[in-house]
């Protein structure tokens, strides 16, 4: 019999044990490698987005957090659609595209969907990106003027076009890439919103946007399908950047008190600080587990040095040296820290795979290499927690045990 | 000569001050001795089956095993040498609980360079030899008392031993199963010639030997020399 295979009946044996112990590595490693999931994707998503947003100015209800970009208009508080009247009869100079909307989380074919109404004649105007995912149509000039500062926000005024959108029927839906792919949508096909048949009018190619796990669908059907008719939950808002600069923002402001106005920029910003922070928080949860999974494991090896002192004894007894006692007992840490770091991985990439999409708008892919690093991470914790109680163990004295007999 | 003493002494420092296990002993075993020590509580048996076995060292004089100087040897060749020429028997029987009878008797042998079939052939013989290689997968706690112990006994055997130490090894046992235990260790002494020293309370057991010491406070007070006859034994 090998020595490893002693330490794995050993480990069968206690199986209590062996789950408690590793209960805090696994947490800990699940909850570094979830925060980092989202947070990758989170990074990688507002680089995106700061590329291929054409509106830069949000309008959103008093009181909306705008922590998280993604999902600020999701089940945010609504305010009158007539708002976005006012903007259009204030004359205000540089606004160039008003596009309001309403978003609401539903359920189809019991998956949770972020839908989304809205103005077709306005929403492609504020989506460049839509224009190369064949709903190009008429061509249309932006009023704004495409000086060199406005280029710096991610959009030129010749992509700005109308399209075939405009068409956009009562009962149709555009499909984002990635709820196409989990509901099996194509173009022509049927779905059920809230209990009306819907005909998809358009599945978007993907985007790497929040648009690739939204159904879009028009802004009056869904206000009525979900019972709240005539008001909206965010106006985006395309504004010409000098207008921006000399105060267009403080205008918006007179004319809608009693709402929140922002610009992309700021909230891009607020996203990377809120990326800044998981960063830090996963940085601080690591300390952490590099504390409480190293005590974790080491207390529990050391009370399975209590537990088993006369076991030892027998071992030392029968020829086994100090040296051996240690192997037997860092294998058996390195054992619970591999398994601890592959479990973490497990449940932190499942975390963020099932809850992204629900908490931060985001779908969050595995990341292969967190495997490596959770299992390293893990292994290091343990094999350091371990070293104490290993030390003590092999300072039994088997003679102690005889005498006790 | 297998294992020999001189002047071999064990002083334990107490609150209450020294305590003085072991006095100045003399012994020579040789090969196929059956050896049995005998006393009152707190004589200094299991302190001597102690340092025979080298897991505690002499505060002063010698032991001298095939050569080897135990007191001056290091932990390490300590281990070496009990792990490949001393066999233990204890009265708790110390095998370990979540190990089948099988692997508690090849445990030994976890530390050695052997071919993994050529041990557990050797390791269900030995386990015929007690009688219980129907029993190889079972877990001790299965088990009888006396089955524990003919399990301990083969554990004790499977590297071979040319020594066999045994304390209180039928302490935990009633009479029938005792006599069962200590027929098992004489035939182990006379068919491979292994020498047995054994500790013992019980007169019966300490019969079995053909070398008797009697321990008081830590000093040999008497040693007798015999030869273990049928009549004895029936």
């Amino acid at each position: 019999m090998k020595i490893y295979k002693l330490v794995l009946i050993e480990l069968w044996h206690r199986k209590s044990q062996l789950i408690t112990s590793l209960l805090a590595i696994t947490l800990g490693i699940g909850v570094i490698v979830g925060i980092r999931s989202v947070a990758v994707v989170s990074e990688k998503a507002v680089a995106v987005n700061l590329d291929n947003l054409g509106a830069n100015i949000l309008v959103l209800p008093q009181g909306t957090s705008i922590d998280n970009y993604y999902s600020a208009d999701i089940d945010a508080p609504t305010f009158p659609e007539d708002y976005v009247e006012r903007i259009r009869t204030s004359t205000l100079a540089g606004v160039d595209n008003i596009s309001p909307k309403l978003t609401r989380r539903i359920k189809i074919q019991n998956q949770s969907v972020v839908l989304t109404g809205i103005l077709p004649s306005s929403e492609i105007i504020s989506k460049p990106i839509w224009q190369t995912s064949g709903l190009s149509g008429l061509e249309l000039k932006a009023t704004c003027d495409t000086s060199a500062s406005n280029k710096s926000h991610g959009y030129e005024d010749e992509r700005l076009q109308r399209k075939p959108i405009e068409s956009l029927q009562q009962n149709d839906c555009i499909v984002g890439a990635n709820i196409a792919k989990t509901l099996n949508l194509k173009q022509g096909d049927k779905v059920n919103i809230l209990g009306s048949s819907f005909n998809v009018f358009n599945v978007l190619s993907e985007t790497g946007t929040v648009d690739d796990d939204r159904i879009f669908a028009h802004l009056h059907t869904i206000q009525k399908l979900t019972g709240i008719e005539n008001q909206i939950s965010v106006i985006e808002i395309m504004g010409c950047c000098n207008a921006i600069s000399e105060g267009l923002l403080g205008k918006l402001r007179n004319i809608l008190p009693d709402t929140k106005i922002t610009t992309i920029n700021q909230i891009v910003s607020t996203q990377i600080k809120t990326n800044q922070l998981m960063n830090k928080i996963s940085i601080i949860f690591l300390i952490i587990i590099l504390f409480v999974g190293g005590i974790s494991i080491g207390n529990s090896i050391w009370a399975n040095v209590n537990e088993r002192k006369k076991e030892l004894g027998t071992l030392r007894m029968i020829g086994f040296t100090k040296l051996k006692i240690y192997q037997m007992l860092l294998l058996k840490a390195a054992i619970l820290g591999i398994l601890g770091g592959f479990l973490g991985y497990i449940i932190g990439t499942l975390s963020g795979v099932l809850l992204g999409p629900q908490l931060a708008g985001l779908n969050i892919e595995p990341i292969p290499i967190y495997l490596l690093w959770s299992v390293l991470i893990s292994l290091c914790i343990s094999l350091l927690g371990s070293l104490i109680p290993a030390y003590l163990a092999g300072k039994i004295e088997p003679y102690k045990i005889m005498q006790e007999a | 000569m297998l294992i020999e003493t001189k002047g071999l002494s064990k002083y334990y420092q107490h609150k209450d001050g020294l305590v003085e296990a072991i006095k100045y002993i003399d012994l020579s075993f040789d090969q196929g001795d059956f050896i049995t020590i005998t006393g009152p509580s707190g004589s200094g048996k299991t302190t001597l089956l102690l340092l025979l076995a080298g897991l505690i060292r002499p505060t002063s004089g010698s032991i001298n095993f095939q050569g080897h100087e135990l007191n001056s040897s290091s932990d390490n060749k300590l281990a070496g040498i009990r792990s490949q020429h001393i066999g233990f028997v204890m009265q708790n029987f110390s095998l370990i609980p979540y190990l089948s009878v099988l692997y508690n008797v090849l445990l030994p042998l976890s530390l050695h360079k052997h071919a993994d079939s050529s041990r557990n052939d050797y390791a269900v013989r030995l386990l015929d030899k007690v009688g219980l290689k129907d029993r190889m997968n079972h877990l001790p706690k299965e088990l009888s008392a006396g089955q524990q112990q003919r399990v301990a006994i083969a554990r004790a055997l499977v590297n071979k031993p040319k020594l066999i130490l045994a304390d209180e090894p039928t302490g935990n046992l009633d009479p029938a199963l005792s006599i069962e235990i200590l027929e098992v260790l004489k035939q182990i002494n006379v068919e491979n010639k292994i020498t047995i020293v054994m500790v013992t309370h019980s007169p019966v057991a300490s019969g079995y030997g053909n070398l008797k010491i009697n321990l008081v406070q830590g000093r040999i007070v008497n040693k007798v020399c015999s030869v273990v006859t049928d009549e004895f034994l029936s």
